[in-house]
């Protein structure tokens, strides 16, 4: 599976190594699901010092929808390259992986954000679940899912094939929270809209992207909050 | 399939072609060309039974196999229920009066509590009433209070959870670990599914049994249902 990294935003990564290449000496990996990619550029452009420590690779976004070849892919990648690095830091959740994801981590010593998904790392645990208890037909969008809306939600479930299918997907649902990692007025515009299409009621929460601090986490270190 | 072959009526197609074009219909989502094929074969004196088995649930087998193999997609499939769903509503009623019992028992179904995702299940409990099972849907989060309560009314043979969230499937556990303790462990037989699981994990809470799709999960029911009515 081709890496997304001629996609990312190579020109935002401060430092001449750029977010693909590697310096002689070992560093960090961080290997990240594609859609947190954006955020995790940002947490880079905002403390340059770990450009120098941390190689940032990712994996396709639509693995999202498809959680049973997550842990082969990260495998994969890792049999070819861990042995590159000092360190591995894997920036997914369990992600519906059940468990398989851990199971690879473990066999290349590797870490990974905690929680289920990239909706409770990016929530908190506890806000996440409290917003769950509340409303148990919540459906979650994060930037990234706001921005790849069409392609992840409505083509990735087919309702543009099949628009009758939109009703049998989200009649338990009630509400879409849309939790934000950047305060952006066009974002929460469209999050909206995508609420409208769903039928669903619409909830906003700024929660940031400081749950992602642990894949930059390093000793020597002092990684900076990004401001909103 | 191209215009020309599109171009033929159903009601001129032989039994044996007709059934093979209600599994393509049902393949392709048709709703209304497998409503009219059941049609056809109940105005030919079919058998609802047959029609079923032949025609609907021989259909969602090649579903069922497609998907696993990754040829067809989720939404493919809902469309493929839902053809099938056409047809069922025109069977069921003439299977409810039908004088031969041909029901393999009660099979109870619910989606585990914390969890509001049921296409899947609804998926299983479809094939299993083609398989021949009562169904009893207890449909979304169900607490272990709902299991035991439809246990106690309805004396299922077999009962079955599901759950589509890594979060939600370790309940099924604590279902399980509910009748152990209530000594009613063995009284039936539990099927798990849903996508996260695996065989790993359905071992792992003590369920008897993990179905890997619907399709599979009702021949592992019918299996294990006519098992019992042999014992």
């Amino acid at each position: 599976m081709p890496l997304l990294t001629a996609t990312l935003p190579h020109n935002s990564i401060t430092g001449a190594s750029g977010i693909t290449a590697k310096s002689a000496a070992p560093k960090r990996l961080v290997l990240a699901c594609g859609a947190l990619v954006y955020e995790l550029v940002e947490l880079i452009k905002h403390n340059p010092e770990l450009d120098e420590f941390i190689d940032l690779q990712c994996l396709p976004a639509h693995l999202h929808n498809t959680p049973q070849l997550i842990a082969g892919e990260v495998d994969k990648y890792l049999d070819q390259h861990a042995a590159d690095y000092q360190s591995v830091f894997v920036a997914y959740g369990d992600c519906g992986t059940a468990g398989a994801l851990d199971t690879v981590l473990e066999k290349h010593k590797a870490e990974r954000l905690p929680g289920a998904h990239c909706y409770e790392f990016f929530a908190g645990a506890q806000n996440y679940q409290d917003i769950v208890d509340k409303e148990l037909g919540s459906f979650f969008l994060t930037d990234f899912l706001v921005k790849f809306f069409d392609r992840f939600v409505i083509q990735g479930l087919g309702i543009d094939r099949y628009p009758e299918l939109k009703d049998e997907y989200f009649k338990h649902y009630t509400q879409l929270v849309y939790l934000a990692q950047t305060e952006d007025p066009q974002l929460q515009q469209d999050a909206k809209r995508h609420a409208e299409v769903l039928g669903l009621a619409y909830r906003y929460q700024f929660v940031g992207f400081d749950g992602l601090a642990p894949a930059t986490a390093l000793d020597s270190i002092k990684v900076q909050h990004v401001p909103a | 399939m191209s215009e020309q072959e599109d171009d033929f009526e159903l009601a001129d197609l032989d039994d044996k072609e007709l059934v093979e074009q209600i599994q393509d219909d049902l393949y392709d989502g048709l709703n209304d060309e497998v409503f009219e094929g059941v049609e056809i074969l109940l105005g030919r004196d079919w058998d609802a039974n047959d029609i079923l088995g032949d025609a609907l649930v021989g259909g969602m087998k090649i579903v069922g196999e497609d998907f696993r193999d990754g040829i067809l997609f989720v939404p493919e499939v809902l469309k493929c229920a839902g053809a099938m769903k056409q047809g069922m509503g025109l069977l069921r009623p003439i299977l409810a009066n039908s004088s031969v019992d041909l029901s393999l028992g009660k099979f109870v179904i619910g989606t585990v509590k914390g969890d509001i995702h049921d296409i899947g299940k609804n998926l299983v409990g479809m094939m299993l009433e083609g398989a021949g099972f009562e169904v009893i849907d207890l449909g979304i989060n169900n607490p272990v209070e709902n299991y035991l309560e439809a246990i106690d009314e309805h004396k299922p043979v077999i009962m079955g959870m599901s759950a589509l969230l890594t979060t939600t499937m370790p309940y099924m556990g604590v279902v399980i670990e509910e009748l152990d303790k209530r000594g009613m462990r063995n009284d039936f037989h539990v099927m798990c599914g849903g996508a996260p699981l695996n065989q790993e994990f359905a071992d792992a809470i003590g369920a008897d049994a993990y179905g890997r799709d619907a399709a599979r999960s009702a021949e592992m029911a019918q299996t294990y249902a006519k098992s019992v009515q042999a014992a």
